[in-house]
This record gives structure tokens, sequence and C-alpha cells, in this order.
């Protein structure tokens, strides 16, 4: 079964003359244990796309599966629990909270699902160590360097156990060696055999690092799917 | 969810505490003004407050409030007292004297002649003597030409003495001696209130037909107040009035026909449009600022209601701690100044305090709406842009 699997996915924004498509009828999947590399040249519908995967826009037309649960069917609340479960969100601009220490802003995805706050620490404690930044878990944002930030949000993204990773250009913040530690991060998440890794990127030097590439432009994907190597 | 709402909040240092100054800045002007404003017409009631005894207050069918006497026939009395239900029935003067003060006193004034309150007791009874005493007795009224002064109206008529008794002064060209201080509620008219026997004051009063202001009547056991002064009005066809009818009657003349609420009014109104302005455009600022976060949260599993409940618990901890800070500023000022002859008996009553804390949650209500319509209508989407 594949993870995520987008058939004929339409969407359009506007109504009469304004009416933009950014979707024009999108077939996609994305494996298990594998990392699927989104790429395309700006305004060509990846952020639409991974968005609707993630369930954060409707489609306007075709049908989205996503981890065996199919999103179209589902209601907004419904949507809101299951990104909460089994998502996890890897930011271009991170989206740390400034007021919250490293700990703290990991700790997050599960203080959402309802755990108390020092068991929930306690988790995103272990797995900022296993990041590498173990020693940073009482820094604030403005006390981290870019991939440190970056790390951390990895961090978030991972301490909910999530089967489904979105990561929007996560690396384009940063400079060349902390892009390379990040790739390499999200790489070794994403070997397991029950989660799957989806990267938005536009940056080349990403490319090596994925196991499928999917190329879109103009709303539509443009080629077959591409095994990176 | 709600630590994590707070830590977001007193996370930008500069926009909480302009949060807090907004919601403090309303709340302290809001109570202060107001407690002013209740205390000033509280002042008006001021003889009901001042004479104890005697539930009942009767007086001439036209009188509006309690300084705008018109006398009574000296039969009146005898009509109330026939009244039945009665317990006991006593004249009561109040006028408007000057008071020259034969010794002069320090301060330079220009000339030495003051406008001042003379209350007449009845001589038998003294009903409506002051019940708190600074020097002198209630007793040594009996002693030739003695007066009682208010403590208030020592210091007006001798600033900076120390009190003490012996002062004389002339009423109407008559001898007047204090031979003691009181305590009592001022006049809305800050002036000097002296207490002398009922027969004495008519000396002191300018001369009139008649010379008697009200008369002060008392139930009898199982009768209410309201009844009797119902009844009274009825047998007699003069005006009765319980002590709480009297003084809300004369509240009312004051707001009718003074500027004073307006003028309270307006300056509560700006208190209000300043910390609605304040906390609301900072609070707005605030959220605006924190978008991208309020988006990710919602992206990673926050729901609407809870992204709600979380904005609603940051306008409640600025507005209970601006509140507090408020009301608190306040009470700290009526406490500082409670010795201050000017605004002795200024307070701020419960109801104030009751009052200002609705208007604050109307001010964070408002101030968080913006805010929390933002988040609503925030696509998560948009933390991927």
């Amino acid at each position: 079964m594949s993870a995520v699997t987008c058939t004929g996915v339409t969407k359009e924004f506007g109504t009469g003359d304004a009416r933009v498509t950014a979707l024009r009828g999108v077939d996609m999947a994305a494996a298990f244990g594998e990392m699927t590399l989104l790429v395309g040249p700006s305004g060509c519908g990846k952020t639409t796309l991974i968005s609707i995967i993630c369930g954060l826009l409707d489609v306007t037309a075709g049908a989205v599966t996503v981890l065996g649960e199919d999103l179209t069917r589902m209601g907004g609340r419904r949507k809101t629990a299951f990104r909460g479960e089994n998502v996890g969100f890897v930011f271009q601009q991170y989206n740390l909270l400034p007021s919250l220490t490293a700990a703290e802003n990991a700790a997050v995805p599960l203080i959402i699902a309802g755990q108390p706050r020092a068991k929930a620490i306690a988790k995103a404690s272990e797995v900022l160590a296993a990041v590498g930044l173990g020693d940073k878990l009482k820094a604030y944002q403005n006390q981290l360097s870019g991939g440190q930030q970056q790390r951390v949000a990895i961090a978030r993204a991972l301490v909910h156990d999530p089967r489904l990773l979105v990561c929007d250009e996560p690396t384009a913040a940063l400079d060349a060696k902390s892009g390379q530690t990040v790739m390499e991060l999200l790489k070794a998440v994403g070997r397991r055999p029950d989660r799957a890794v989806i990267v938005v990127t536009h940056d080349n030097r990403v490319f090596k690092f994925g196991d499928r590439i999917v190329a879109m432009a103009d709303g539509v994907v443009i080629d077959e799917p591409v095994e990176a190597h | 969810m709600t630590w994590i709402a707070l830590k977001m909040l007193t996370g930008d240092r500069a926009k909480y505490l302009g949060i807090v100054f907004g919601v403090s800045f309303a709340s302290l002007l809001i109570s202060h003004q107001i407690s002013i404003f209740v205390s000033i017409m509280g002042r008006t009631t001021y003889l009901m407050k001042n004479v104890q005894e005697g539930e009942v207050f009767v007086m001439d069918p036209e009188v509006r409030q309690v300084d705008e006497v018109m006398a009574l026939s000296d039969d009146d009395l005898y009509r109330v007292r026939g009244v039945e239900g009665v317990a006991w029935a006593v004249k009561l003067y109040r006028g408007n004297v000057r008071a020259r003060l034969a010794q002069g006193n320090d301060d330079g004034a220009k000339g030495d002649f003051r406008g001042v309150i003379l209350i007449g007791l009845d001589d038998s009874t003294l009903v409506g003597a002051p019940r708190k005493m600074l020097l002198g007795s209630v007793e040594d009224l009996s002693k030739p030409d003695a007066v009682i002064i208010d403590e208030a109206g020592y210091h007006y008529l001798f600033p900076g003495q120390e009190r003490k008794l012996g002062h004389v002064l002339e009423m109407t060209d008559k001898r007047a001696e204090i031979v003691g201080i009181c305590e009592v509620g001022q006049p809305f008219q800050s002036q000097p209130i002296f207490y002398t026997k009922y027969r004495r004051a008519l000396e002191y009063a300018p001369p009139e037909r008649r010379q008697l202001s009200y008369i002060v009547a008392e139930p009898e056991a199982g009768v209410s107040p309201k009844a009797l002064a119902a009844r009274i009005s009825r047998d007699t066809g003069l005006q009765a009035k319980t002590r709480d009818e009297f003084k809300w009657m004369t509240i009312e003349f004051y707001l009718k026909n003074t500027g004073i609420p307006f003028n309270f009014g307006i300056t509560v109104m700006i208190g209000f449009i300043v910390g609605v302005a304040i906390a609301g455009q900072t609070f707005y600022l605030f959220t605006i600022e924190n978008l991208k976060q309020f988006g990710a949260l919602k992206a990673m599993g926050v729901g609407n209601l809870r992204i709600v409940g979380m904005i609603l618990v940051q306008a409640l901890v600025v507005g209970l701690i601006g509140y507090g800070l408020g009301v608190g500023g306040t009470a700290l000022f009526f406490q500082v100044t409670q010795n201050a002859i000017p605004l002795k008996g200024f307070h701020m009553i419960w109801q104030v305090m009751a009052g200002t804390a609705a208007v604050v949650s109307v001010i964070v209500v408002l101030a968080s709406l913006l805010s929390i319509r933002k988040v609503l209508v925030l696509e998560p989407a948009v933390v991927f842009r």
C-alpha cells in the first residue's frame, strides 16, 4: 500500500474570471520507507499539492488517500485530528515558537495530543538528543543557528512518531553544510518501513537524497516518477 | 495549550506590557472617576447620613433636595405627631448663615466672613447630634453660646492650626463659642457645619416668619418607615420621605440639574475608549506577528476552538492583571488620601469594582475579537508560503 496516493487531483481557487487552476489532474504516489521529492519551479503547484495531502486544503476534484484514509470524505475536525496524530511538519521558516525553549518547542505535538507537559518535554528531550541537540534543550530560538533551529523543527515533527513526514523546502534557509546535515537526518528517519517522507524542494543539491522524484510544472506532473538513484 | 498561550503572550514582553498598560489605564481611570463621582454624590446626602435617628424626614411639598429648604410652620410638628404610627417627631433646623471669625486666623484670608451650614437640633432630645466627637462632647451644647463644628470645617476656618476648643465666632451678630469638634459626613459644598440647639440656631439664623426646616420622625414598632411616610403625607399634606427616598431624591436632583454626571461620564468614556484602543491595537499586533505560529499550530492539529481558547486565555490574563493593577491603584489612592480633608470619606464601593470588572471584560473581549477573527480565517496552508 502506498502511504499517499493522489488520483486526478484538481484544485481551483477563486471563481469566474478570477479563477486560478493550481493543480490539473495530478496523479502521484509516495511509498512507505522512501523519501519522495516533489520538485519544480515556483508556482508549479507543489505547495498546493502537499497542502492537500496534509488535509490543509480541500480538492476541487479527484481522490486523495493518505495512510489508507480517504481525505475527501473527512470533515474538517477529523482532518485536524488526523494531522495531529499522523503527520509531522518541517517548515521552510521553522515556525518555532520564540518564547519556548528547544525542548518545549519539540514537545508541542505531544502537548497538542494531551500529554502532560513534563512527560512531553522528557520525550522531546530524547528526540532532540537523537538529532544531536542534547546540549541545547533549554536554548531559545534566538540562541540557535539556522541548522539547529531546523533540527529542533525536525525533532518536533518526529516526537509524536508520525507515519507521514512532510517537509516544505527544509534547506531553503540554510547554508550548504547545514542543509546537508538536515537532509541526512531526514533520510535516516525516512528509512523506517512504516513511515513516508515527502520533501518539497527546488534545491537540486537535495536531489541525491531522494528515493523518488516527482517533477511538476504548471499544475501537472510533467513526467513519470523518477527514481533518484 | 493554556501554558503555550501564556508563554506566547509573555514572550513578547513589550506587547504584553503594552496590553496590560492599556487595560490598567482604563481600569484605573474608570474605577477612580466613578468612585469620585459616587463619593461626591454621596456628599449631597450628608444630612441623611449625619442625622442617624429617625427614619422619616418631613418637609415642604416643594422641596426637591436636602439643601433646598422651604420652611414649615411650627404647627406642622404637632400635626405630624398626631399621625397614627409616629413614635416621636422632633424639629430640625438647617440653614446657611455667615460666620465671622472674632479672633481672625493666620492664613491671610481675604476678609473674615465665612458661609457655614447651621444645624439646629431639638433642644430636649438632640436628635441628629454627631455620633463621633473628636474634642468635647455633645452635652456641652448646654453651655451658653455653644456650637460644635465638624473637623473639616474647623480646618477650613482655622487652617494649619491644632485642634482646640474655645474659638469664638459671631453669627448674625451673636456670639458663638466652639465647644466641640466632631467627625461627620461632609456636605456637597465644602462648607463648615455647625451644630447647636434648635432655639439657639433660630437666634443665629436670619429672622424669618417660618424657620422650621425639617421634622424628623420615627415609626412605632411594627410600622415600616415607608408606610409611615405615606401616612404622614396623606394625613398632613406635607412631603414625607424615608431616609433612603430622601437620599435618592437629592441625588436625582443633582444628576438632572448639574453637569456632574456628564463630566464624569465623558472621562469614563475616554478611559474606556483609550483602553480598547491601546489593548485592542497591541493585542491585534501581537496576533499578527504570531500568525505564522498560530498557522503552524493549526497545521499540527490544533482546532479552531482550541485556538480561540488560547486567545481568550491570553485576553483573560491581561484583563485580570490590568484590572488588578488599575483597581489596586484606585484603592491605593483612597488609602493614601483617606486623611486628606478635601477627600475625607471618599472611597471605592464594591459596586464600582464590579462595574469596572464588567467594563474591563468588555474591553478585553473587544480587543480579542479582531484577533480571534484573524486567526479563525487563517488558512493553515499559509505556513507553507
